[in-house]
């Protein structure tokens, strides 16, 4: 009797450890064969798409905080960003301002000229080409979308490790630290808002360029802010590229960042 | 075997009780930490990890360093570790159970955990961190009851068991290695992108592990009537002096290449952590201590006439120990985040329920060692007398 049901709970046991294991070896198998289920998700006839979305700043439109605050406001607001919380600790942000020596640094020379080291500067998700925080991701919430190249969470599947935001070298990434909800100036019913213990950042906009608009921060930039795709030379951005000298955020790093700096 | 653990003295429950006093300490504020979130701790978004993983980097170590003892007894037959290595393998079991639930406190959404099982991602070290964390679990856990059944038995154990014991040897390398390329290997963050991280990680849990099996064997012969041996302690110890001194060597090569090459994105952490940057410098104190530390401990454990000296040895043991836990349990982790990838000084304290809910879980492990090592002290005493 006794080891009958010894026999039983080891034959639970490893068929346990089988049905655990099913996922890890689909995944295995799926690279071999590669014959990946069709799905097909129906695009608005209005979608605006590209290769890889691309932005460039021009920063000679953008002196002073006054200039940067609306486009700021913009992407907060509509994506339901908690703007109320109190503790600095507990910041969430898409987008905001930082100095020259922040948002470049190490490629800051002592003696700047004034307009430079007076400038604020946007910085935001750069929706990287080769992007180490999906890479460090457990479980593909965060992921760089194959059809147009932006960097997407997906906060259903988010855990909360915060693996993609030591990854991330640009801080780019923020984490509900507590329930964002009561800390929203006002929802946006047509955006989601976040649960505690996610991680959020800027998605381009993804949700209004499936519906023909342009990202919120390129609309409030009065022309600031240029958007289009990289790989089209016809393309707003690759003309600003081609006219004028533009620099990237720590470039070096290979992680091949898709948001311009026109200094 | 598990009857063993429930037949104790006075002292025995008297010490489970105070445990499972701080472990109900623990949840309760683990409690509040779910309804809250993650704000009740120091971590901010510029220190996106703290005392949690800093905790889980420390104690992967301690659960690798049980293979310095399985190592010498089954791969060069020392006999004398026959009567340690079972306590080294516990230690191990304990220290991997400390190291998930580290893990899972320190989620954001920890109901969502087995997403990560569910959509594997070959590219992420953090799924293959769980894979040969659970694995190494699972090898010491079959290894060490087995043998320890069989020893009880009088005979000897199962000849399967043979290739999971050769196997759980590189294993024990891997869950340090794994664990040192999730910070190693991410650009923007200097403090950690070196290749002698893994390597260093290596050398302190070669030193802490061992340093705390000696401690551990040392209070068994004081509260039971089990001997560990002198011998075995003594070689342990070499163990250790050996560890702690290539660990002390690594740090002083990473020292080396980053004041010569003055490049500032790597500088700057060290620099913060040992010398305070913008007004910053908490730590400051405390990585010293730890230097002190791990320099007494290579005196007192490399000269033969101190480590011969079982008390001695002692505080050589704390002092490894303790400076080898400040390194990585406090230093490693934050320092790699300040200053942030934008070079800001935001500078990470734990607060009062992080170190509770740590602390619980610090109890949880040492509550499973205690019945682990009860069990097999008991089986000890059984087999001797």
């Amino acid at each position: 009797m006794k080891s009958s049901r010894r026999r039983f709970l080891q034959i639970a046991g490893i068929s346990a450890l089988g049905l655990g294991a099913k996922p890890v070896y689909d995944a295995f198998a799926k690279e071999e064969h590669g014959d990946k289920p069709e799905i097909q998700i129906l695009k608005n006839d209005k979608a605006l798409i590209a290769k890889q979305w691309a932005m460039v700043i021009d920063t000679r439109k953008l002196e002073s905080t006054e200039a940067l605050d609306p486009i700021i406001n913009a992407c907060h607001k509509i994506h339901n960003v908690p703007t109320k919380l109190e503790d600095k600790r507990h910041e969430v942000k898409w987008i905001w301002e930082e100095g020259y020596h922040h948002a470049f640094p190490g490629k800051a020379n002592r003696f700047l000229d004034e307009k430079v080291e007076n400038t604020p500067f946007l910085v935001l998700c750069n929706h990287c080409e080769n992007p180490p925080c999906c890479r460090a991701c457990p479980t593909g919430a965060t992921f760089k979308r194959e059809s147009d190249g932006i960097v997407l969470m997906d906060f259903h599947r988010c855990i909360g490790c915060r693996f993609c935001m030591a990854a991330c070298p640009f801080g780019s990434r923020s984490f509900n630290f507590r329930d964002p909800r009561p800390f929203i100036e006002e929802t946006n019913k047509e955006f989601p808002t976040r649960m505690k213990g996610v991680v959020e950042k800027c998605n381009f906009c993804a949700e209004r360029l499936a519906i023909g608009k342009m990202p919120a921060c390129v609309e409030a930039s009065n022309g600031a802010i240029a958007f289009g795709d990289l790989y089209d030379p016809e393309s707003e951005v690759r003309k600003l590229l081609k006219t004028n000298y533009t620099i990237r955020r720590k470039q070096g790093l290979g992680t091949e960042p898709s948001v311009y700096y026109i200094v | 075997m598990l009857e063993l653990a429930i037949k104790g003295s006075k002292k025995y429950y008297g010490w489970m009780a105070l445990l499972l006093g701080i472990i109900g300490i623990g949840f309760l504020v683990y409690l509040k930490q779910l309804d809250f979130g993650l704000g009740i701790t120091g971590m901010t978004r510029d220190v996106s990890w703290g005392f949690y993983i800093a905790q889980f980097t420390f104690l992967v170590g301690v659960a690798a360093g049980g293979v310095m003892v399985v190592l010498p007894y089954y791969l060069h037959d020392y006999k004398a570790f026959g009567k340690v290595t079972i306590l080294g393998e516990f230690l191990a079991i304990a220290s991997v159970v400390m190291c998930l639930l580290f893990i899972i406190v320190d989620l954001g959404q920890p109901s969502r955990i087995f997403n990560v099982p569910l959509y594997p991602t070959l590219n992420s070290v953090l799924f293959w961190d769980m894979i040969v964390l659970n694995v190494y679990l699972f090898l010491n856990i079959i290894i060490g009851w087995n043998v320890l059944e069989a020893e009880r038995n009088n005979v000897h154990y199962q000849a399967w068991l043979k290739p999971l014991i050769y196997l759980s040897i590189p294993w024990a390398v891997s869950i340090h290695t794994v664990t040192a390329y999730l910070y190693c290997g991410l650009p923007g963050r200097g403090f950690w992108m070196t290749a002698i991280l893994a390597p260093r990680f290596l050398s302190s849990a070669f030193a802490a592990g061992p340093a705390l099996l000696i401690l551990l064997c040392l209070i068994i012969r004081r509260v039971t009537n089990y001997d560990p041996g002198k011998e075995q302690i003594q070689s342990l110890a070499k163990i250790v002096a050996y560890a702690i001194t290539i660990n002390v060597f690594f740090f002083l090569c990473e020292i080396f290449v980053v004041f010569y090459s003055q490049v500032p994105e790597h500088m700057d952490h060290i620099k913060y952590l040992f010398f305070g940057l913008q007004g910053h410098g908490a730590y400051v104190p405390w990585m010293w201590t730890s230097m002190v530390l791990m320099l007494i401990s290579i005196i007192l454990l490399v000269n033969p006439i101190t480590r011969k000296n079982e008390g001695v040895l002692t505080v050589a043991c704390i002092a490894t120990f303790v400076g080898t836990w400040i390194d990585k349990g406090l230093g490693m982790i934050s320092g790699g985040f300040v200053p942030s990838p934008l070079h800001h000084v935001n500078e990470y304290i734990p607060t009062i329920p992080e170190i509770l809910i740590a602390l619980g879980v610090w109890a949880t492990g040492f509550f499973v060692l205690t019945i682990l090592f009860k069990i097999a002290v008991s089986v000890k005493e059984e087999v001797r007398g």
